[in-house]
């Protein structure tokens, strides 16, 4: 992997008049990954691009785009930045092939527009009015718009919104697809369940600042109560020995006796520690089930926005 | 950070290799993109003439309304005006077509245009523009010559139709009324654009361009021509850019003095809107 970010924006503050979009946001994009800028609405992440892209200027900070500058360099950026922006953005008759072959106009070195529908399994519909294409078509061909310029950098703005979960489903594929092919992904979304399927990394935005960037993983590792282990014993034990049993175990956090079940919260590794020094006390069990944190929580926990959070992810997992 | 990449399959049925062969990006060579501008004139000629109502108004409009009012009508062969010498020298139908090109010019220049330009603002269509290397601008271009082309089409299929079925007389002075021709629609598409360089909304852009159509339309004289009309109202049509184009083609066309005073209206409307609605084009 080149050692050189794709994106690496520094102290980004952007306000519309007496509105600050965007306080201070710093973000690295590695080559090759799917970097997830996940945030409620409102949070700044549209406008965040916006200025990465070239389309708005930083009241501070610096960006700098594949060794461009997005604030002077726009016409050359956008040579290799694809965008695919929220609304929809083609004349209602324009026809899928005829919006393809002229966006392919646009670039020095464009894709073979036959090839892009393909990918994009829009070639059945390559006569199709844009009018007449399903949202999920609609969202297809505004992503092969923004690749046909083949660009280094894809940009996707609430690419799912909108959409059914089986569409949705099949444009993640498409997202997939595209990483595959070496094009680097900065993927904005509020959903936590697609930035938890695609995402290699993750920039928390709440309230125009970052709160966490990580691994899926790592943002639900800083979230507190990572993992709720719970424990029933076949026979009954007393709190005491549970307890007891569980003394230098690594990673608890919290133990608690809960209507003679066990509840152990910590890091992943309290389920083998805890079974373990379990059976080491004779304490058998069949009735073993591992809740794991999921990005929502640690999306609350992060950014304080209980209630008004982005989509619910039902993510608990049973052992 | 180390980036974990996330193992989940890909349904797409495509080759990872064909994926590969149509998405690696792009080598660095040198640019030439002067097709860019030819494909967005195509496309915005193919969308025109793809919707039925836009494509009538534009195009066949001017002609219908001319060729039926000349056969329906039972004036269409009296004389244009008893009062002035001159105008009582031709057919009230050859008085009424430089009455049916300003017409022609205003459906385009202050309807079909800002409309869609308008339009293009709303649905993001320029916004998406503006995130390619070409650029918005262009499309604007495109637009300017798709209309410009529709218009010479309408102005011909009603000379036309005017000449060989309505056999009107031919104008004295044709090159007057050709300059005055292309005044009219240097002034009255600078109106239009400063509608489109503002326009929020299709419905915004209809709404503007509707009442400048129409007011312009009743001092062209489309439902009462000029001559006839009071001394106050012709006076103030002189200052319009329809109205001075009708007076102006009008007289060029009965072989009358040279319509300076109207000529000079019009320049000055386009050399003043033109740029403004450049300075103050929105592009989202």
């Amino acid at each position: 992997m080149s050692t050189t970010p794709v994106v690496r924006a520094e102290h980004l503050r952007k306000a519309y008049g007496s509105t600050l979009a965007v306080a201070d946001v710093s973000l690295t994009v590695e080559r090759g990954e799917i970097y997830g800028v996940l945030g409620r609405n409102g949070a700044g992440k549209t406008t965040t691009v916006e200025m990465i892209a070239g389309l708005r200027r930083p009241d501070a900070g610096t960006v700098s785009v594949l060794g461009l500058d997005p604030t002077t360099q726009a016409a050359a950026l956008h040579e290799k930045v694809g965008l695919q922006l929220q609304e929809s953005a083609l004349p209602d008759r324009l026809r899928v092939q005829e919006a393809l072959e002229l966006y392919a106009s646009f670039y020095s070195a464009p894709a073979d527009p036959a090839d892009l529908l393909d990918l994009l399994g829009l070639t059945a519909k390559r006569d199709a009015a844009f009018k007449d294409l399903s949202g999920g078509q609609k969202q297809r061909l505004s992503v092969a718009l923004a690749l046909v310029g083949r660009p280094e950098l894809a940009i996707l703005d609430e690419l799912t919104t909108g959409l059914d979960p089986h569409a949705r489903r099949e444009t993640w594929a498409v997202v997939e697809a595209i990483r595959d092919a070496g094009v680097t992904i900065v993927l904005v979304t509020h959903l936590m369940e697609e930035a938890e399927r695609l995402c290699d990394r993750i920039a928390l935005i709440a309230a125009g600042r970052v709160a966490a960037v990580g691994t899926p993983d790592q943002i639900v590792g800083l979230a507190q109560g990572e993992h709720v282990l719970r424990v029933r014993p076949d026979v009954p034990v007393a709190d005491g020995v549970l307890l007891g049993a569980l003394a230098g175990v690594p990673g608890v956090r919290e133990a608690v006796v809960e209507d003679r079940e066990l509840v152990v919260r910590g890091g992943g590794a309290v389920v083998q520690g805890v079974l373990v020094a379990l059976a080491r006390h004779d304490v058998t069990t069949h009735d073993v089930r591992l809740e794991r944190a999921s990005l929502e929580d640690a999306f609350v926990s992060l950014t304080g926005a209980e209630g008004a959070g982005p989509e619910l992810a039902t993510t608990a997992a049973e052992v | 950070m180390t980036p974990t990449p996330t193992p989940t399959p890909t349904p797409t049925a495509t080759p990872a290799a064909a994926r590969r062969g149509a998405l690696a990006p792009a080598p660095a060579t040198e640019h030439r993109r002067g097709g860019a501008l030819a494909r967005m004139i195509v496309s915005e000629a193919r969308l025109l003439v793809r919707d039925p109502a836009a494509a009538f108004f534009s195009l066949g409009f001017p002609v219908v309304l001319l060729t039926v009012l000349g056969l329906v009508m039972p004036w269409a062969d009296d004389p244009f005006s008893d009062q002035d010498p001159l105008l009582a020298q031709i057919t009230a139908i050859t008085g009424y077509t430089p009455i049916v090109l300003s017409l022609a010019i205003a459906t385009i220049g202050l309807s079909s245009f800002p409309v869609t330009v308008a339009t293009y603002r709303q649905r993001g269509v320029l916004r998406r523009l503006s995130t390619t290397p070409v650029g918005p601008a262009r499309l604007l271009v495109a637009q300017v010559l798709v209309n410009l082309a529709a218009l010479v089409v309408a102005a011909a299929l009603a000379l036309v139709s005017a000449v060989v079925v309505l056999d009107i007389e031919l104008p004295r002075q044709p090159w007057t009324v050709a300059l005055a021709f292309l005044l009219a629609v240097l002034s009255v598409f600078g109106l239009g654009a400063l509608i489109a360089a503002r326009a929020a909304t299709t419905g915004a852009a209809n709404g503007l361009g509707m009442t400048a159509y129409f007011v312009s339309l009743f001092f062209a004289g489309v439902w009462l021509p000029l001559p006839i009309m009071p001394e106050a109202v012709q006076t103030v049509a002189t200052y319009l850019p329809l109205g001075a184009a009708t007076q102006a083609m009008t007289d060029a066309w009965v072989g009358a003095p040279f319509p300076t005073q109207q000529m000079v209206v019009m320049a000055l409307w386009a050399a003043v809107a033109t740029p403004v609605a450049v300075r103050i084009f929105r592009w989202s």
